[in-house]
């Protein structure tokens, strides 16, 4: 398969699912099924962005860090402080006269360039969005990314933590509303929106990956002193690598934000970043498009296939024991058998390809054909393996109680050599 | 005079929080400092037998409750090693800290599902709850039993790391993982009775922790593991005396913290003060020095 197809076939692909979406959007009536799917959709393609972006640190630059919930924190509130429209702000902020911001960019630029400014207007916020993040990422990155493994994931989750309680800090009211949500503020009319974002964003952070940076970062992640011998400076690159994640992961806080309506600080815990880092491990550490579908999967089971449990019914099954809070904890053993028994994830560290897809579609047939043989062999295996050690046991036992029988008939249990071999031997070391 | 008069109450207050957090801090210090693992679960095995004690208390004697309380932790405990942790002995260590939060994942959705989300309110101990007078303070019976208790429990478990055959196993263990096998050690015996103590410890706490905040939810583990894991490596990983001092610590400064009226950033102090000293100090107060070898 030539380059020009496979462009071609991706390109088919990308516009096919685009028009699905927008049009979905536009047409379908809410309550419906395909509604649900548009909404995976748009929900997943968020998470598939904060998780791409989480992978660039985990997965690629091997620096295990747990502070995403509290970029994504800031983005969200950055977007949704500068959008609240002016006439809103009393009713918003009505604990703290209106706040200090009276102003919406939105507003400004839609009444300087009418429907360009509206979207122009969306799209600076967001950018700023990143940018504070980012900011604040490199800030946090000086004396966090000096530590080392477990001591960085409590480091990153500790600031997180701090994030959340400094914007529910009651002084900060008249900015960030305290520990009351901020709402009203401008979103997007259709699904497409978060999609074409996310989509974008993926873009350059695939684009970054495949680059010298992205093979540094790798470096990084393999073996830090080999890549500093090698030239990488590890510094430099690990603060790029966190920055550049920050910048997304508040961008996908901002869309999260948009996705949500209201905004507060009090759902952006450490459980948020569990769900994330549990989507990268679902998908594949290393692996974008494991990451993203992941966030796919990972959203449709959680508000869609798995809703049925919350309720007493689901698959036609009927259960006293579905009651709400069931489908967190079947999806949690979910979680957990991947973790234990699948913890390569769905793609492992390999990326999507035409090549990969087709030889595995033509695999199919013949994957599902060979399962029950495949499967009796691992279970004769494992049998095998079960009797061995059993086996062993059970000859270690002998063997025990063989030297108790012959301590207690007073026999010795080691014969000793025979003088002469140790005679030769000390000869040798003689000479 | 007229200063302590006023502080009095939240160093008295802090000391107590301290104590608590020093018998969860125990486990984390005490895990880490054998498998090199953060057990992101054991603040939850804490929360987990504070919700044992509501269920148990309405059908059974208290007594008896509390022992099963702490049999149920280290249950629990051992139960999450044997299951989550054993099987990736020798996984990369993220394989293992991811395992971690998934255990806690699963234990905070399943008493989300258990309670429903809601706040229960934990059995009163009555002579825990009884009011004394210090000085300028009044408190709970339970400020002052905590930090007794946390010595006395800290001191046998110090004789026992130090004067007996599995304690010493357990240094060994600690100082290589590798040898001590080569040696002869049981490794996973070892492990097994270090999460017996840890989550037994942490029974205890919890014990002590909800009788003085009553309410309890599938939430209120998190933030005292998190506090008890800053002050294990507060007083250098893998050293009791040095997470128990880290505890008390943390427990005084966050009382004076809320003291002063600022009640938001109790929390945050916590993640301030592990920063700092990964920064000034990162192997704690007490810890050794670990050289990366090529």
């Amino acid at each position: 398969m030539n380059k020009n197809t496979k462009v071609a076939l991706s390109t088919i692909c990308i516009i096919l699912f685009m028009a699905f979406v927008y049009f979905g959007d536009m047409w379908i009536r809410p309550g419906s099924s395909m509604k649900m799917l548009i909404t995976v959709i748009e929900k997943g393609s968020i998470y598939a962005l904060v998780a791409v972006s989480m992978n660039l640190l985990n997965g690629f630059t091997g620096l295990f860090s747990l502070g995403q919930a509290g970029f994504m924190l800031i983005g969200a509130y950055t977007y949704a402080i500068f959008t609240i429209p002016a006439a809103s702000h009393d009713s918003v902020y009505q604990y703290f006269n209106g706040g200090v911001i009276k102003w919406s960019i939105v507003e400004i630029l839609e009444g300087k360039l009418g429907i360009v400014g509206h979207y122009l207007g969306m799209f600076i916020p967001i950018l700023l969005a990143g940018l504070v993040v980012a900011l604040i990422g490199f800030l946090i990155g000086i004396p966090v990314l000096r530590l080392k493994s477990d001591y960085l994931a409590i480091a990153t989750l500790g600031f997180a933590e701090i994030i959340r309680a400094f914007f529910q800090w009651n002084t900060l009211g008249p900015v960030t509303n305290g520990s009351n949500v901020l709402r009203k503020y401008t979103t997007y009319k259709n699904a497409i929106f978060p999609v074409l974002v996310a989509g974008i964003s993926i873009a350059i952070l695939l684009l970054l990956i495949n680059s010298t940076y992205g093979r540094a970062f790798r470096a990084i992640r393999d073996d830090e002193i080999a890549a500093e011998a090698m030239g990488v400076n590890l510094f430099r690159h690990k603060e790029m690598s966190f920055v550049i994640s920050s910048f997304f992961a508040g961008i996908s806080g901002a869309l999260l934000a948009m996705f949500q309506t209201t905004i507060s600080a009090t759902p952006f815990t450490t459980v948020m970043t569990y769900e994330i880092l549990l989507i990268v491990v679902i998908g594949g550490i290393g692996s974008v498009t494991g990451s993203i579908l992941g966030a796919f999967l990972f959203t449709a089971a959680s508000e869609w296939w798995l809703r049925g449990l919350d309720s007493g019914r689901w698959l036609g099954i009927s259960s006293d024991l579905m009651r709400p809070g069931f489908r967190k904890v079947v999806f949690a053993i979910l979680i957990m058998l991947i973790v234990l028994f699948y913890s390569r994830g769905i793609m492992g560290d390999k990326e999507f390809s035409w090549e990969g897809f087709i030889a595995w579609w033509k695999r199919l047939p013949e994957t599902i054909r060979t399962w029950p043989k495949r499967r009796k062999a691992a279970r004769a295996a494992k049998k095998d393996a079960r009797d061995a050690k059993s086996a062993a046991r059970a000859r270690e036992k002998q063997g025990k109680q063989e030297s108790a029988d012959k301590k207690l008939s007073g026999e010795a249990l080691f014969t000793p050599l025979p003088m002469a071999d140790h005679v030769i031997v000390f000869d040798k070391e003689g000479k | 005079m007229g200063l302590l008069h006023t502080w009095f109450p939240y160093i008295l207050a802090g000391i107590a929080v301290g104590g608590q957090y020093a018998l969860i801090a125990i486990g984390y210090t005490m895990v880490y400092g054998i498998l090199r693992l953060i057990n992101f679960a054991h603040g939850d095995v804490f929360m987990w037998s504070g919700l044992i004690m509501v269920y148990l208390v309405t059908v059974l004697p208290l007594w008896l409750s509390v022992i099963l309380v702490i049999l149920f932790a280290i249950l629990l405990g051992t139960t999450i090693e044997r299951v989550a942790y054993r099987p990736l002995r020798t996984a990369p260590r993220m394989s293992i800290m991811i395992s971690a939060i998934g255990v806690s994942y699963l234990l905070q959705n399943f008493a989300l599902y258990i309670t429903g989300g809601l706040t229960k309110t934990y059995p009163a101990i009555s002579w825990l709850q009884k009011t004394v007078t210090i000085g300028s303070a009044t408190t709970k019976m339970v400020t002052l039993i905590t930090p007794v208790l946390t010595l006395v429990l800290v001191f046998l478990l110090v004789m026992l790391i130090k004067h007996t055959k599995i304690g010493m196993a357990m240094r060994a263990v600690s100082r290589d993982f590798e040898t001590s096998s080569l040696m002869g050690i049981d490794i996973n015996r070892v492990i097994t009775v270090t999460f017996v103590i840890g989550c037994g410890l942490a029974a205890v706490g919890s014990i002590l922790y909800f009788s003085n905040y009553t309410g309890i939810n599938p939430m209120s583990g998190a933030m005292p593991g998190l506090k008890a894991f800053v002050a294990a490596v507060f007083g250098g990983i893998g050293s009791v005396p040095g997470a128990v001092l880290g505890a008390f610590v943390i427990g005084i400064c966050e009382n004076l913290i809320k003291g002063a009226g600022w009640t938001t950033f109790s929390d945050a102090f916590t993640f301030v003060l592990l920063i700092v000293i990964l920064m000034v100090k990162p192997t704690g107060l007490f810890g050794e020095k670990n050289l990366d070898k090529v």
